[in-house]
């Protein structure tokens, strides 16, 4: 998928390896053992107590100012206010009042420093917990997530991101961690890609396929079984399971009344997908909601793009409190970075990685806390400096998690997160 | 007027320095001030003739519009913060005469009546509303836009209201029952960016011919990056009896730049003030000519514009946190030096 920024860097291209082309070619899910967790009570009951964590991705570089840590009446102010929250003394942009509402249940990180303005890297950074660097690369925070946390009964995929747009297929995003973490991509929240049956298949004759590969399957396995074998055999099994659980991306499941409290556009409909995902047991589930890059008209666009994110965020959050799930489920709003303080000719606001914010709220995390500060013009941090590294350690952590911790992949131990780093405790609960 | 404007003798006569970049500006009917707003949530008047600045303070964020009373004794402000503020436009230290809140968010135009007797706002909310100017007095309320509501203009006849939103759409209503009479369709004024997911563009400005003939409704088109400002200025000339789209105006060597404002001459050139990554510009189009005839640079980002009543001086406001005075005449001769006295 091609996200469209405006300053043209071939960084923000987000590759996407269509990882071999199909869902039937790669989701990994443990075979067998699926028909109790298939039963819908019984899965519900296990998906509330199931750590789980979704995070938003503010494509593009959300400004910090417009939005967790506004600074009104200053030169690098603008013209929004701030407005009080539901936590007494946090005051956020104006912007976004029904997220002030949900504040109890929120905390800010308002001291991040990056030290980069790069879109990539800024995404890489975030999502990774690292610097990117040549020749190493590092799985996402999904693939971890869904590594460290799922369990080997889990019927749906365990990383799943939620796109403004493109088709869908598979990421390259889970690093070492291998394919079986890799994120299958609902583009613009549609279902997964394949997962219908051709029309001119039955379904008794896709069945009547299905065994007659398992026969051949079984018998090689026979003789010559090995990992790769095995995987391939998995990615099979958990594609069969993605199709006969494809009701799970069916929104038109949902009530016209939580269409409407969602709102009818693209990231009310994908807010509402991140629902049903984690409540259906997904483990980690991202959305993106572009665009940010206001390098031009920055108060329109915050205007128009904080007027779509509002109301359906905050719809969120309160389902998920209601339900019962925003204990076991981390949520967080992050971005590649934060915009500049300085307003520029054409009343727009530049890349700024050197004293921004982000928003988390859910499993671990200390509720209405603010950790961090910035100074009166927000120029740069004053108070609690922190870096994505900080955060990536403080994510998991949240989720239950030893973030010093590491994982066994064949007999190699690989750290969960970059050492240099650690949780920040304050923002733990 | 006594002097014929000549657009291709203009230059900046005249820069008033503030201390933070500039966003609207207006000259005050009687042609003695000129006022703007500025970043600092600041309104800003000078006069003409002495250079002295005034500061007027009240408002909780930017101030996007200005209006005046006919007689320009009273200024009306439109903020970002909701509110329409009433003042004494000649006060020495001048107060809020009155505070209304008008609108739920930005208000991002104003409108006078031409008998002065009805105020016009608009903004963010999507609703134009109708004041009584002399004492704030609501009237009526438009609802029916999409989106943000950009400019508004009254028909000098006071039988309707033009008003300009973000889609590119005019609405023209009738003042006396708040009836929708009938939409101008601007297209080329608006685009839906679907890779960085904006709305982007809007009836920038709104302006009739002297003759009332036709219909000017400006802003941006080409908006290949709208996050990144790559865009073209560009104005739409509708007839107004048949709302017939009859010319486009538009200036392909300013690849970087948005109609932030357009003005009919009274002589009849449209005059447009476009800033952008280009910088800033007048530019002066020709009633049947689609490109300028003369593009007039400001040296720093514009971002709005007024006429002076004597047809000659132009106010621009700009980034670089000055007001330039631009004449449409030619510059006075430079002095003679005296000749050295001989010993």
């Amino acid at each position: 998928m091609n996200c469209n920024y405006a300053c043209g860097s071939s960084e923000h291209n987000i590759h996407r390896r269509q990882f071999l082309g199909t869902l039937a070619a790669g989701t990994g899910a443990v075979v067998g053992g699926l028909g109790l967790f298939a039963q819908p009570a019984f899965a519900e009951q296990m998906a509330k107590q199931q750590k789980r964590m979704l995070v938003i991705n503010m494509h593009g570089g959300l400004s910090q100012l417009e939005s967790w840590d506004p600074k009104p009446g200053t030169t690098t102010g603008g013209p929004f206010r701030a407005i009080p929250t539901s936590v007494p003394g946090i005051h956020i942009s104006e912007l976004l009042p029904f997220t002030a509402k949900q504040m109890h249940h929120l905390a800010l990180v308002r001291g991040l420093n990056t030290k980069n303005d790069d879109h990539g890297k800024g995404t890489y950074m975030m999502l990774t917990g690292r610097r990117q660097t040549p020749g190493q690369n590092f799985p996402q925070i999904g693939a971890v997530v869904s590594r460290a946390l799922d369990t080997p009964t889990r019927s749906l995929p365990g990383h799943i991101l939620i796109t403004p747009g493109g088709g869908g297929g598979r990421s390259a995003d889970s690093a070492y961690l291998g394919p079986k973490y890799a994120s299958i991509v609902l583009g613009n929240g549609n279902p997964p890609q394949n997962t219908t049956l051709p029309g001119a298949l039955t379904p008794a004759a896709a069945m009547q396929q299905e065994e007659l590969r398992r026969l051949a399957d079984n018998r090689f396995l026979s003789r010559r079984r090995t990992a790769q074998t095995d995987a391939y055999t998995q990615s099979y099994e958990a594609a069969q399971e993605l199709i006969r659980q494809r009701e799970a991306f069916d929104l038109t499941k949902e009530s016209a009344k939580d269409h409407e409290r969602y709102g009818t556009h693209d990231f009310g409909r994908h807010c509402l997908m991140a629902r049903r995902l984690l409540e259906k047991g997904v483990t980690f589930v991202q959305i993106s909601h572009s665009n940010y890059d206001t390098h031009n008209e920055n108060f329109n666009f915050h205007f128009e793009q904080l007027g779509e994110f509002d109301r359906p965020f905050a719809t969120l959050i309160q389902d998920l409190y209601d339900r019962g799930m925003l204990e076991n489920t981390l949520v967080v709003v992050l971005s590649e970075f934060g915009r500049t303080p300085n307003i520029n000719q054409y009343y727009g606001r530049d890349h700024w990685g050197r004293a921004w914010s982000v928003c988390l709220g859910g499993s671990g995390i200390a509720r209405g806390a603010v950790i961090g500060k910035t100074n009166d013009k927000g120029t740069e941090v004053t108070e609690r400096e922190a870096d994505a590294g900080h955060l990536f350690h403080t994510y998991l952590k949240a989720l239950g998690l030893n973030s010093k911790g590491h994982f066994d992949l064949g007999g190699r131990q690989v750290l969960m997160a970059d050492p240099a780093f650690a949780p920040i405790k304050e923002l733990l609960a | 007027m006594a002097i014929k404007a000549d657009p291709k003798a203009a230059h900046v006569a005249q820069e008033f320095a503030h201390d933070a970049p500039l966003i609207t500006c207006r000259f005050d009917p009687t042609g003695r001030f000129i006022f703007a707003t500025a970043e600092d949530r600041s309104i800003l008047r000078w006069d003409l003739a002495s250079g002295q600045k005034t500061v007027f303070t009240a408002h909780d964020s930017w101030v996007g519009a200005l209006a005046f009373t006919n007689d320009g004794a009273t200024l009306i402000s439109a903020g970002y913060d909701d509110q329409l503020i009433w003042w004494s436009a000649t006060a020495e230290k001048p107060t809020p005469i009155r505070k209304v809140k008008a609108h739920a968010g930005w208000i991002r135009a104003l409108a006078v009546s031409k008998d002065g007797k009805l105020l016009a706002s608009g903004g963010n909310d999507r609703v134009v509303k109708l004041w009584n100017l002399p004492d704030g007095a609501p009237i009526r309320e438009f609802p029916g836009h999409d989106r943000d509501v950009y400019s508004l203009l009254f028909h000098p006849s006071g039988q309707f209201l033009l008003s300009g939103d973000l889609k590119g759409q005019v609405h023209q209503w009738e003042v006396a029952s708040g009836k929708l009479t009938r939409k101008f369709e601007g297209k080329d004024l608006h685009s839906y960016n679907g890779g960085q997911g904006v709305d982007f563009g809007g009836v920038r400005s709104l302006a009739f011919t002297p003759d009332l003939k036709q219909l000017l409704a400006a802003g941006l088109h080409k908006a290949s990056n709208p996050l990144g400002a790559v865009h073209e200025p560009i104005a739409l000339r509708f007839e107004w009896e048949t709302g017939k789209l009859v010319k486009t105006h538009v200036s392909e060597d300013v690849k970087q730049g948005v109609l932030w404002r357009t003005v009919m001459h009274p002589e009849g050139p449209l005059i447009g003030c476009s800033g952008g990554g280009n910088g800033g510009f007048l530019l002066f189009w020709a009633a049947d000519a689609e490109k300028p005839f003369h593009k007039f640079s400001l040296g720093n980002t514009a971002r709005e514009m007024d006429l002076h009543p004597d047809g000659i001086q132009i106010a621009t406001a700009h980034y670089d946190k000055k007001l330039r005075l631009t004449k449409l005449s030619p510059k006075p001769a430079a002095p003679t030096a005296a000749p050295a006295k001989k010993g």
